[in-house]
Parts: C-alpha cells; sequence; structure tokens
C-alpha cells in the first residue's frame, strides 16, 4: 500500500467545546489508484486530507490517535523535518479555490519555480524553466510568457491549471485533491478533471479526490470511500456502490443525483442535518436521519462490517448493511 | 484592471492608502488612525454579514453584541470606570470634601500627608482634590465634542453617501483638505486668539477638525449598506429616500460610527490635555489634567507626584474609553463570532 | 502609470490650495500679523498703516493670499518675527526635525513590525497579551506625558540621556525623543501588523505555502510577511506628514528647534509669514508622501495597476 490511515482520530478546540472531526478514519491507497473520499461538508473529509499532509492548523487542531502509513512509514511519528521534506515533494495537494490558494503578490513563476528551488536547490533561472515545462504540461497556452503573470490575470480554470502543475511539479506518487473543481464553472470542470486523471496516469500517481459531487466520481474513481461524522460509514469498489449500496447514508446520496430516468419526480433529499461535532449522537451518528434505524443504533456504535459477497474490500458500519443491500437488489427504490 | 475611483468605496488599495494616510494626519500624533482603521474594517465586516438580511438582521446583530458584551470583562471593566469617572465628574464633592482652588503656598511641593494622600502642587494645592474636580473638564469636553462629531460627520458623511455624486465628490474633497492638516497645529493657531476660558471654543474648535473623520466612516458605511440586495429591492418597490434612509440604511451604518465615536471620545480628552499642556486649551483658574500636568513639569524633578496623579487619571480614563470602543468593536464584528 | 500620477497630481491641488487657504483664514483671524513689527511696543497708528499698506494687508484676503502663493511659488516664504527670512528658519528647522521623523519612522519599522510579527504568530500567548496591554497603555497616555516621564526618568533621574537636545540636534541626542514622538505610531504598527499577520496566516496561500513542504521560515518571509506587510508599509509611508506637523509636542518637551518649535514660537508671537509657510510646505510634505505611498501599493501588490 502506498498509503493507509488507521484508526485517525482528530479534535478541534472551538467555543462550543471540542469538536471531534475524525472519529477513527481508515482508508488506503495503492500507487495508481484514485479513491474518492465522499461526504457533506462537515464529514471530515477534508480534516483527514489535511491531516494526512500535515498541514493540519494546531492549535485548535489536535490529532488524538492513529496512524498515516505512507510507503510504509507513519508520518505522525516523523520530525517536522521529515515530513516537511515529504511534503510537496512525495505527496502534494489541490485545494479548491485557485485564486485564493495561490500567493496574490508572486508570479506563478515564482510559486511554481519555488518547488524546484526549495526540494531540488536548483538555481532560479533553471526553476523559471522548469516552471515553464510545467505550464505547458497542463496545456496552459503562451507558458513562456505567462510564467511572469499573476494568478489575478489567469481564468478560473487556469488557475486550477496551475494548481494541478504545482502538485506535480516533483512527481509526488501520491495526489491529493480536495474539491479540485467545485469552484470552476460547470463547462471547465471536466476539462481539468480530465486532464488531473490523464496526468495521474502517466505518472502512475495515487489520487485521494475529495468530492461531495458523485457525478464526478463514477468516471475516475477506482474505489469510494464515504465518511459521516468523521466516520468511515462504507468503502467499496466504485461499481460495487453503485450497483447497490451497503449502508443507507450511502444509499441517500445515490438517490439525491437527478437522474435521467425519473424525470418528474421530486428529487430525493436525506431528511435532516449532519449532526454537530461537540454533540455527536450516541451509537450510530447516522440514526436520527435513517430511514431504517432501530433501537440498536441507538445505542451501539457499528464495526466496520465486511460485506460480502465481495473480494474482501467492501466494508460498511451499519448493523443492517445486509438489508440495505438487498432492498435494492429487490428493486426497491427509496424516494 | 480596476482604475482607483476617489468618490467610490474600497474600490482598490490604492484608495485605501490614501484614506489611511489622510486619516494618520488628523491623529494627534496618531491616535485616531486606530479608531478610524479598525472602524472601516468593522464596516466592511458588517457590510458582508448583513447582505442578506432585512433590518431584524441588525437587530439581532444589536442583541447578539450586547450578549457578547455582558460577558466580556474588558467591557464591563472599562463601563465601570467610565461610570465612576461620570458620576464624579458631575459630583465630585462624594470623594473629594476640599476646595480645588483652595491653596496654600507655604505647603507647595509637599507630599502625602493624612488626609492629602496625593500631596500638594506647586501652588501648594490639594492634587487629589485636582485630580478629582479635573474629570468634569475632561469628560465634558470629551462627550460634547464626540456627540458633535458624530452629529456633524454622520450626517454629512451620510447625505453624500447616500446621494453620491456631486455633492458627494465635493465633500470627499473637503475631507481631504482638513486631513491634510495636523491637528494639534490646528489647535495652535485656532485656539491661541481665543480669551474666553471656557470648555466651548476647546469643543467647537474638535468639532470643526474632527467631522470629517465621522464622516468618512459614515459615508462609507452608508455606501456599503446601500448596495445591499434588500435595500436594492427596496428601491426597487418604490421606497422613498427619507424611508430608506430611515429605515433600512441608519440601523445598519450606526455601527461603525458608534464604534469610532466611542474611541475618538478617549482622544479627544487626551487632545484637550495636549492643548492645556500647550497653553491654548484651558487656562487657570479652570481646573484640568492637562493644566495640572504643564504646571507640574518645570518642577518634575521635586514634585513628580503633581505630575503622576493627574497624569495617571488621565491615561486610565482615555484607555476606559479606548477599551470600551474596542469591546464594542469586538462585540459587532462578526468575523469573530 | 503616468496618466494616473498626473491625475493624482490635479487632484492634489484643489487639496493644497484648500488646506492652505484655510491655514492662511485660521491665521488671518489669529491677529494682527504686523503685531510683532515694531518691536516690543506697540507700532504707531502712521507705521501700521504703512506697514499694511506694504504687505498688501489693506487688500481684500483672497488677494493676499494670491499674492502669498505667488509669492511662494517664486521661493518667497517672507520674513519671521525677528527679520529673519522664513526660508532660513526653514533651512535650519526642517533638517533637525527630518532627522526626528527618521530616528522615529526607524523605530517604528524595527520596534514595531518585530513587535506585530512575533504577537501575530503567537496569538493568545503571554508574549502576545502583554504586548497587546502595552500597545493599548502607549496609546492612551498622551504624547506629552509619555514625554515627560520619559525626561524625568532617562535624563533627570538616571542621567542616561540630557534632558534637552543641544541645537545642532545630532542624531544620538534624538534617539529618546525619537522614540517618543513614533510612540503612539509605534504602538499602532505594531497592532495593524499583528492583525494583518494573524489574518494572513490563516489564508489559504499560506496553507499552500505549508502543503508545497517550505521550510517555515521561508513560509514567513516569502509568503506570509509580503502580503502582511503592505498595508503596514502604506501606513508608515503616510505617517511621514502626520509626524513631521505632530513635533510640536516632542520638540517643546525636549527644546529641539525643529518646524515645531518655530511653529510654535510664530504662533505665540503671532507672526503670519511663518506660520502659513511652513504649514504651507507641510502639507506639500503630507500630500506628496500619500501620493508617493499610493504607488507603492501598485508596486507591493500586483493586483492593484493604475490606468
Amino acid at each position: 500500500m502506498l498509503l493507509e490511515v488507521r484508526d485517525l482520530r482528530v479534535e478541534f478546540r472551538t467555543r462550543d467545546g471540542i469538536a471531534k472531526a475524525v472519529n477513527g478514519v481508515e482508508y488506503a491507497v495503492d500507487a495508481g489508484q484514485t479513491l474518492a473520499v465522499l461526504g457533506e461538508s462537515g464529514s471530515g473529509k477534508s480534516v483527514t486530507a489535511q491531516a494526512i499532509m500535515g498541514i493540519l492548523d494546531m492549535p485548535p487542531g489536535r490529532i488524538t490517535g492513529g496512524e498515516i502509513l505512507f510507503k510504509g512509514r507513519d508520518l505522525l511519528k516523523l520530525k517536522e523535518d521529515e515530513r516537511r521534506k515529504v511534503r510537496g515533494a512525495e505527496m502534494a495537494m489541490i485545494f479548491q479555490d485557485a485564486l485564493s490558494a495561490l500567493n496574490p503578490v508572486l508570479t506563478v513563476g515564482d510559486q511554481l519555480g519555488e518547488m524546484f528551488v526549495v526540494h531540488r536547490g536548483m538555481s532560479k533561472k533553471d526553476a523559471r524553466a522548469k516552471a515553464v515545462e510545467l505550464m505547458d504540461r497542463v496545456r496552459i497556452p503562451a507558458a513562456k510568457e505567462r510564467v511572469r503573470d499573476y494568478p489575478h490575470q489567469f481564468s478560473g480554470g487556469m488557475r486550477q491549471r496551475i494548481m494541478i502543475a504545482m502538485a506535480l511539479a516533483l512527481e509526488p506518487s501520491l495526489i491529493i485533491a480536495d474539491e479540485p473543481t467545485t469552484a470552476l464553472d460547470v463547462t471547465v470542470q471536466a476539462q481539468v478533471m480530465d486532464l488531473l486523471a490523464e496526468l495521474r496516469r502517466e505518472l502512475d500517481m495515487g489520487l485521494i479526490l475529495i468530492t461531495h459531487d458523485l457525478g464526478v466520481v463514477a468516471d475516475v474513481a477506482d474505489r469510494i470511500a464515504v465518511m459521516y461524522a468523521g466516520r468511515i460509514v462504507e468503502s467499496a469498489p466504485v461499481h460495487d456502490i453503485y450497483k447497490a449500496p451497503a449502508h443507507p447514508y450511502t444509499r441517500g446520496l445515490l438517490d439525491s443525483i437527478p437522474r435521467l430516468d425519473q424525470k418528474g419526480q421530486e428529487l430525493y433529499a436525506i431528511k435532516g442535518l449532519p449532526p454537530n461535532l461537540t454533540k455527536i449522537p450516541p451509537g450510530c451518528a447516522f440514526h436520527p436521519r435513517c430511514p431504517m434505524a432501530r433501537d440498536v443504533c441507538r445505542t451501539d456504535v457499528p464495526p466496520l462490517y465486511e460485506v460480502t459477497p465481495s473480494d474482501g474490500t467492501r466494508v460498511s458500519a451499519c448493523h443492517f448493511w445486509r438489508e440495505c443491500l438487498d432492498d435494492r437488489v429487490d428493486g426497491h427504490v427509496n424516494g | 484592471m480596476p482604475e482607483p475611483q476617489p468618490d467610490e468605496p474600497h474600490v482598490s488599495g490604492g484608495q485605501r492608502a490614501t484614506e489611511n494616510g489622510a486619516i494618520a494626519a488628523t491623529g494627534l500624533d496618531g491616535t485616531m488612525d486606530l479608531a478610524t482603521t479598525e472602524g472601516e474594517t468593522l464596516e466592511k465586516g458588517l457590510g458582508n454579514a448583513d447582505a442578506g438580511g432585512p433590518a431584524d438582521k441588525a437587530h439581532s446583530l444589536w442583541s447578539d453584541a450586547w450578549r457578547d458584551l455582558r460577558r466580556n470583562p474588558v467591557f464591563i471593566i472599562s463601563a465601570l470606570v467610565i461610570l465612576f469617572l461620570v458620576v464624579i465628574s458631575l459630583w465630585p464633592s462624594l470623594i473629594a470634601s476640599g476646595n480645588p482652588l483652595k491653596c496654600d503656598l507655604s505647603k507647595a511641593q509637599e507630599g502625602s500627608q493624612p488626609g492629602h494622600p496625593f500631596g500638594f502642587d506647586g501652588q501648594g494645592c490639594d492634587v487629589y482634590t485636582r485630580t478629582v474636580y479635573g474629570a468634569r473638564i475632561s469628560i465634558s469636553v470629551g462627550v460634547c465634542a464626540t456627540l458633535g462629531v458624530a452629529l456633524l460627520g454622520s450626517v454629512l458623511g451620510g447625505l453624500a453617501g447616500f446621494f453620491g455624486g456631486m455633492s458627494d465628490s465635493f465633500l470627499s474633497r473637503i475631507t481631504d483638505v482638513f486631513f491634510a492638516i495636523p491637528v494639534v497645529l490646528g489647535g495652535l493657531v485656532l485656539l491661541s486668539v481665543v480669551t474666553s476660558n471656557s470648555v466651548w471654543p476647546v469643543i467647537g474648535f474638535m468639532v470643526l477638525l474632527g467631522w470629517p473623520q465621522i464622516s468618512r466612516i459614515a459615508r462609507g458605511s452608508v455606501i456599503t449598506a446601500k448596495q445591499n440586495d434588500y435595500v436594492q429591492a427596496a428601491r426597487a418597490l418604490g421606497a422613498s429616500n427619507s424611508r430608506m434612509l430611515l429605515r433600512h440604511i441608519t440601523p445598519n451604518a450606526v455601527a461603525p460610527v458608534i464604534v469610532v465615536a466611542t474611541i475618538a471620545l478617549g482622544t479627544y480628552i487626551a487632545l484637550e490635555a495636549t492643548l492645556s499642556y500647550l497653553g491654548v486649551g484651558l487656562k487657570p483658574p479652570s481646573v484640568s489634567w492637562g493644566i495640572d500636568i504643564s504646571a507640574a513639569s518645570p518642577y518634575i524633578r521635586n514634585a513628580p507626584h503633581a505630575l503622576l496623579w493627574p497624569s495617571g487619571a488621565l491615561a486610565i480614563t482615555v484607555l476606559a474609553f479606548i477599551m470600551l470602543g474596542d469591546a464594542v468593536r469586538d462585540a459587532l464584528d462578526p468575523k469573530l463570532r | 502609470m503616468g496618466r494616473y500620477v498626473i491625475r493624482r497630481l490635479l487632484q492634489m491641488i484643489p487639496v493644497f490650495v484648500g488646506a492652505t487657504l484655510l491655514i492662511f483664514l485660521m491665521v488671518n483671524v489669529m491677529g494682527d500679523p504686523i503685531a510683532g513689527l515694531c518691536g516690543d511696543r506697540e507700532c504707531a497708528p502712521a507705521t501700521a498703516a504703512q506697514l499694511r499698506r506694504e504687505f498688501g494687508l489693506d487688500k481684500p484676503v483672497w488677494q493676499q493670499y494670491l499674492t502669498y502663493m505667488g509669492n511662494v511659488f517664486t521661493g518667497d516664504f517672507g520674513t519671521a518675527f525677528n527679520g529673519q527670512e522664513v526660508t532660513e528658519l526653514m533651512a535650519s528647522a526642517f533638517p533637525v526635525t527630518i532627522r526626528l521623523t527618521i530616528v522615529a519612522i526607524l523605530f517604528e519599522i524595527v520596534i514595531g513590525i518585530t513587535l506585530g510579527v512575533v504577537t501575530g504568530l503567537r496569538r493568545g500567548r503571554p508574549v502576545d497579551t502583554g504586548v497587546l496591554l502595552t500597545t493599548l497603555v502607549v496609546i492612551s497616555v498622551p504624547t506629552f506625558v509619555t514625554g515627560l516621564l520619559l525626561q524625568l526618568l532617562l535624563g533627570v533621574e538616571w542621567g542616561w540621556i540630557s534632558p534637552s537636545v543641544s541645537s545642532d540636534a545630532p542624531f544620538d541626542e534624538l534617539i529618546v525623543p525619537g522614540l517618543v514622538l513614533a510612540s503612539v505610531s509605534l504602538a499602532y504598527v505594531t497592532r495593524l501588523t499583528r492583525t494583518s499577520i494573524a489574518e494572513n496566516a490563516r489564508g489559504d496561500y499560506v496553507r499552500t505555502a505549508v502543503a508545497k513542504g517550505l521550510p517555515r521560515h521561508r513560509v514567513i518571509r516569502k509568503h506570509l510577511l509580503r502580503n502582511s506587510l503592505i498595508p503596514v508599509v502604506t501606513f508608515i509611508g503616510t505617517d511621514i506628514g502626520a509626524l513631521m506637523g505632530g513635533a510640536i509636542v516632542t520638540e517643546r518637551i525636549f527644546n529641539i528647534h525643529g518646524v515645531g518649535y518655530q511653529l510654535y514660537q510664530g504662533i505665540l508671537r503671532q507672526n503670519t509669514q511663518t506660520v502659513v509657510g511652513f504649514v504651507t510646505v507641510l502639507v506639500l510634505v503630507f500630500l506628496i508622501a500619500n501620493l508617493l505611498v499610493d504607488l507603492l501599493y501598485a508596486v507591493l501588490d500586483p493586483r492593484i495597476r493604475y490606468a
């Protein structure tokens, strides 16, 4: 495995108490694989990513437990200086809003070249040449001239390409993309996503794609991990999930995608709101919103059940995963 | 690329720089900058927070702020200090039985003794009594000047911001002119001819040179409020100008003015003392901290207490108002919530 | 850029005229411009009338203003109370005040920014709270009190400095007066830097810089500081004009014969020419400093480009 997250726990100190943002997350990504992490905002998907990258704001954040094994080493046990050398060079991150994620007062050339200056000890001139090369690679027209431009002088799509170029600069083995297309126009979203997928294939990297958009996932992901209230509630190969979800929350997410064959029907929405992270409900955190919740869900936290029949890589955190699975097989659509 | 338009609010950093710069000039060696610039930030913050809501949003902003303030020790302490100062400036005899003008030269520069805890100044006057009585001038100058400045500034600035156009450009140029004149210097020139020994010329001068500061804040927050969607909607529905100003814009524009005015109040008190120190503010036999500090400075070596007590009182008073303004600003700033 | 500069220069004209006219009017109210010209005695009525004609004081105020400004632009600022040319007074006073202002600005830059960066990076820690409280106190204590106290402690009690500055006013004697002059702005620079640093430190681009694996010092120096200091630099720039005009109190305390001292004397002796002349130059300095700051802003922040 390239990356394995084991029982990761993260808390935030807030005005209203301790917010448990991540509560024992487990997932893994192999080289050349794309893992899509799905979930509503506040489900802990971005916090997990930041913990992996080592860019959590601490304080108020605090990692209270777990392991992050990257190429066999536990990143949480590394010294900050060793950790820093991993960031950018071996794993890199693409942020949602490139306009605010790029430094407004430095040219894109400086910001791209900086990777080579810092990690590879290149001269400024060589780094600039590398920057042009990277911009060509993400297909920014007239890269040679535009390398001296500032981020605000680019369009949204072009800026996101620069973000991607920056992440790819040192050809890391893992990329974490945090909603990389959410801030873009719909027409540009597909282009940027295709570019990212293509470059991932070329460089044979692992990719963690964080999103709340199930539409994007089907095309690019190999596996899906669904998060709710800081936990993985279901993790499975992408086809299995689309065929039959083994967790009511996943099913709710799938049912809330608008579909052409259900024209005229009201769009399904999961009732209720995601829980307050300072007061996560006891038992299964999803039970107040779950259509199939029973007494045991209110008291017992469901473990990650292995879902069968499957090749052993599918898990669900639902006491009644079997019923959930069958429900769909029977053709009964909740909605 | 945006071109800076001096008559548009917050269009560009260039304009902001000018505003800061202009403001810097009014400051009593820079004191007022604090109020103004922090007020600007606040006004922007408020503008954002209120963008979606109607007038009840402004209402909840105030009640939220009040709830925050009641729990803020800084607010409670400064409010208590100010309350105390107001009370003793109204009834100084409550805590000081002596007469501030009754002096005994034979006791000049003597230190603390029973019944005279702060000792005596160079004229043999009781420093404690004079310090207590000095609060009256400081507080009345501060309060009156602030009221005058806030009233004149927010009316002029608010109208200019609301109607825009020529009157706005004209007002902006006028404020620029006032900002270009250093305050202490203006006070020296104007007040050096005044022979009347009352607080009114000093207050009048502060209003004359102080209003542009508030007018700039009021103008900015009115323009921000005017651009809110619900105000635009009210306009589209045919609300009259006066109705819009009173019902929709004033409630949202008033917070930054209050914050800046509170902090400015402290700086006016300091300014009064500075002018009195320079000999152009109030003159003896008025009892003012500025006068006492000035009078004590030549024999600072022999009787430092005569300088330290009124200085301390002055500093605490100014500090109380600045902290109060700070606390109110924090409570009204939705970004911190 | 060129067009912008020209437009800004044109915009400065009405402000310059307005500010100088305002001061001219104020000084005219101030008193009799010829009062000091006959020595300590009152002028005889005939002499007074003749002097008035000579100085053009029998003409309407606006005409006097135009004549005065006409003279100013040919370098003639008139005569001071003691018969000295006002330009001569300026030649002796401005270098002193400029030196004082330089010292003050250096304090703002070195101490203000350093404290602001340190506290901004350690928000909520004891250092932060301590510095923040200190700045509040410094802001609350009027400059003349700070000045008198420092003079008392350093000059009189401990004898580290001479309580008053000699007439040459070399840099080393101006250190404490410069600190006094800077004190309030210094506190303000600290607070401004702190707020700016703390705000930017939460910025997405700083997180990006960390995610790129840059060493902490590089993140701070190259990414955080560069952005955070833009408002601070512009504040300090505009403060130059304010400090020069605000030096009256400091110069009086330490007996420095600079611009503030000459202005104070001019006002006490009701000498119109001195007051108007010095104020005119101060207004010019203020306006030019503002213009330069505006242009500097464009250099520091590429998002602002002037058409």
